[in-house]
């Protein structure tokens, strides 16, 4: 892992011990219920751990010192939730601390950083970022229509997934104040808390337990305050903080393909099969010596990319889709693997193998899929 | 050794990048066939390469952590990163790095004794001798302890018979460090490491032409060649802990892949034209192209992070990982190439071959070697599985 100064080896010590302790993957098994799908009533997180988080600091690390935060940068941040992927603990930690907050600390204004950080900050607030439509990421065929009403807008549509959408006090909305759906010209972004009267919740109910929601804005009104960035150019602001999504989504995959691995490694080293450990017949050491190496990479991809927002890298968005398409194929690939290589019991929801193979896609989906990235990376680098 | 602290660091940059700037004969720049263990009579007759290995010779900068009674300059690992990194800067190379600077010196080094490093050690440092290695033997490939050259201690001298094969340069070298087989009760047990003048009378080398068309292998021919008591390195039987360590040196060195290679996306564009959003108009083709692109980029990533972790400077086991990520890597992005290319990627010789055409069949053909030379693919994931993942068996 890369070189980390003292202060990051302890908060990464700490993540590691807390979050195998407070939220092992029996934590993550509490809110299925019986196979797959959320337990009805399910938030689809833990607000006492949440809260604990919150006491350690951890919604605050890329959060100016100014507005309460510790402004320790994204590479920190990213360790503590790559240690949250090991264990698959569910939390609003990357949408709110760092989805919600990089929106805020790229484009907000004085007065929003000052009203809505300190909350992210302190973890009383939970943030996340309203973008996609449908099941496909694509912010440029963004068509939830946000018109000018007195000094203010009215938004009318519907978004989905909303990460962490049911839990959420605030939202960061991409809007269409111009233009058609597919036009990079026209978006606008808009901070909108979740009771504003007129935006309705609905769960969604996914294979990972987690509970994304289906927000519908039925002219819902908005001050004009409240617009994030500039109107009609949002398109290169949604990119940075995408940018940014995914890496923390790839640094979350980074740590379940880790421990997907080492799980699946102790069982070739403990399971006996014709007489013989598992992990002793050749075509299973070649296997998991090929997925030691897809993991080198993914990590290299991974931290790259973080380092690469710290130093403010003009080769970030690249880097950022590289980690996540790294990422996404990686933990794709363990996951079937640690199913496989656990044969029968590896298809059992008792066995956490099905919990990480769930995550797995998920993960993969949000904040643009494999192929998204790699497309992305293919247009910036001239193929 | 003992690290420097950064304010020496920033002096021995500058000091070594204005001895570079003074010393590296411009003329040499991207002449690739004097790049290492290039054509040693080439070499020979270019005057301006003679020139800067005499001036590096001198410096002891082409193995400058060695000690300067061994022809090195005493320094330390991060004295001479910073001249690779400098020397790199200028499109420079070091003269002296061959098979004797990467594997027999680090080796001789541990293993060696007193006399046997001031013998080949300074020679070595100074790239006067060439040296081969002789490892494998036709009935052992990736299996080497199944090596059968035969070794009998004559009283005065040692007795060598028997083959090797895939010998680089052994047609060039002064010099050879051979396995032979001292006891044939034990396999690995049984092996010793001895040094063997390439003059001895007995001993015929045999260029093997390879798929490529290039002659860079030989085979190397023993017949009842004397080599003297002394050059013995270590004990009787030790050869394969000895070789053991030589092969990590070796594996080490493979992954110092230091420099980016050309992105493919122009020439793609050349060869195969472009779609109205101006992408390669060839989606499975261009799919392919970008995930080989990404892949070699978090390798190259991969390299810098790992070098950057490596705080002992030892050889590590993870390298066989690393390995098998590069030749994978870099098989693809030479088959993608020809694919570019299309029918004019598979011409030999002559027109309508343009002489990059030419090249890219060649360098395909040549990069099947990646996974087979410095222990094959499958040698490496045995590796790695048993001595990173600890895998039993």
């Amino acid at each position: 892992m890369a070189v980390l100064n003292e202060e990051q080896t302890m908060l990464k010590d700490m993540a590691s011990q807390w979050v195998r302790d407070r939220l092992p993957v029996t934590a993550l098994r509490g809110l299925y219920d019986h196979g797959g799908g959320g337990r009805s009533g399910s938030d689809g997180y833990d607000a006492d751990a949440w809260a604990e988080m919150a006491q350690m600091g951890w919604c605050g690390i890329i959060v100016p010192e100014a507005y309460g935060g510790a402004d320790f940068g994204y590479l920190s941040l990213g360790l503590v939730i790559e240690e949250l992927g090991r264990t698959l603990a569910a939390s609003p930690l990357i949408s709110s601390a760092l989805v919600a907050a990089s929106a805020l600390r790229l484009a907000g204004t004085q007065d929003q950083q000052a009203r809505w950080l300190p909350g992210i900050a302190d973890g009383s607030l939970i943030g996340t970022l309203a973008l996609d439509e449908g099941p496909h990421h694509a912010p440029e065929r963004t068509a939830l229509a946000a018109t000018a009403s007195g000094d203010g807008w009215t938004l009318s549509g519907t978004k989905r997934p909303v990460q962490d959408g049911m839990i959420a006090n605030l939202a960061i909305v991409a809007a269409r104040t111009s233009g058609a759906p597919g036009d990079r010209d026209g978006l606008t972004l808009f901070l909108v808390p979740t009771d504003s009267a007129g935006l309705e919740r609905q769960a969604l109910d996914q294979v990972d337990a987690r509970r994304p929601a289906l927000y519908r804005f039925d002219s819902v009104n908005i001050a004009v305050n409240d617009m994030l960035g500039e109107v009609g150019k949002a398109a290169d602001l949604i990119d940075a903080i995408r940018d940014r999504a995914a890496i923390g989504m790839a640094a979350e995959m980074l740590g379940s393909a880790t421990q997907a691995f080492d799980i699946t490694l102790d069982y070739l080293k403990t399971r006996v099969q014709f007489g013989a450990i598992i992990g002793s017949f050749q075509a299973l050491q070649h296997r998991a010596a090929e997925l030691f190496g897809e993991l080198q990479l993914t990590r290299s991809a991974v931290e790259t990319a973080l380092a690469a927002i710290d130093a403010d890298d003009p080769a970030l968005p690249a880097l950022a889709s590289l980690a996540k398409a790294t990422a996404g194929e990686t933990l794709h690939r363990i996951s079937s693997q640690m199913v496989q290589l656990h044969g029968g019991i590896g298809m059992t929801h008792e066995h956490d193998a099905g919990l990480y193979l769930k995550r797995a896609r998920v993960a993969e989906q949000c904040h643009g899929s494999t192929a998204w990235h790699r497309e992305r990376w293919a247009r910036l680098n001239g193929y | 050794m003992a690290e420097m602290e950064p304010i020496d660091r920033e002096e021995f940059r500058q000091e070594a990048r204005a001895w570079l700037k003074a010393n590296f004969p411009p003329a040499l720049t991207n002449v690739p066939g004097l790049l290492f263990q290039g054509d040693a009579h080439a070499a020979a007759a270019n005057a301006d390469y003679q020139l800067w290995r005499q001036r590096m010779t001198d410096k002891g900068w082409g193995v400058p952590t060695w000690a300067p009674r061994y022809g090195g300059a005493g320094l330390t690992e991060a004295h001479g990163k910073i001249i690779g990194e400098e020397l790199a800067a200028i499109c420079g190379f070091n003269p002296i790095r061959s098979y004797g600077t990467m594997m027999l010196g680090p080796t001789l080094l541990e293993y060696g004794d007193e006399a046997q490093k001031l013998e080949h050690l300074p020679f070595i440092a100074s790239h006067e001798r060439r040296w081969c290695q002789g490892f494998s033997e036709p009935g052992a490939g990736s299996d080497l302890a199944a090596l059968q050259t035969k070794c009998i201690d004559m009283g005065d001298h040692w007795l060598v018979s028997g083959q090797k094969i895939w010998t680089s340069g052994a047609d060039q070298a002064d010099w050879c460090f051979v396995l032979v087989r001292t006891d044939t009760e034990r396999k690995q047990g049984g092996i010793s490491f001895l040094l063997v003048d390439m003059q001895s009378e007995g001993i015929e080398a045999r260029p093997i032409v390879l798929i490529s068309g290039s002659t860079h292998f030989c085979e190397v021919f023993f017949n009842d060649v004397k080599v003297p008591k002394g050059n013995l390195v270590g004990e009787v039987n030790q050869g394969w802990t000895i070789a053991k360590r030589l092969l990590q040196f070796e594996r080490n060195s493979l992954s110092e892949v230091k420099a980016d290679i050309t992105p493919l996306a122009p020439l793609a564009h050349d060869y195969l034209g472009t779609d109205a959003l101006g992408r390669i108009d060839s989606p499975d083709l261009r799919a392919r192209l970008v995930r080989n692109a990404m892949r070699h980029e978090a390798y190259m990533a991969t390299v810098r992070r790992l070098a950057a972790e490596g705080k002992n400077g030892g050889p590590s086991h993870g390298v066989s990982a690393l390995k098998n990520l590069w030749s994978g890597i870099i098989q693809e992005r030479a088959e993608l190439l020809v694919e570019i290319m299309g029918a004019d990627g598979l011409g030999w010789a002559g027109d309508p071959y343009g002489a990059a055409e030419k090249e890219a069949t060649r360098a395909w053909l040549h990069s099947k070697a990646f996974s087979i030379y410095g222990g094959s693919y499958e040698v490496q994931n045995n590796i790695t599985a048993k001595r990173t993942l600890g895998l039993p068996g």
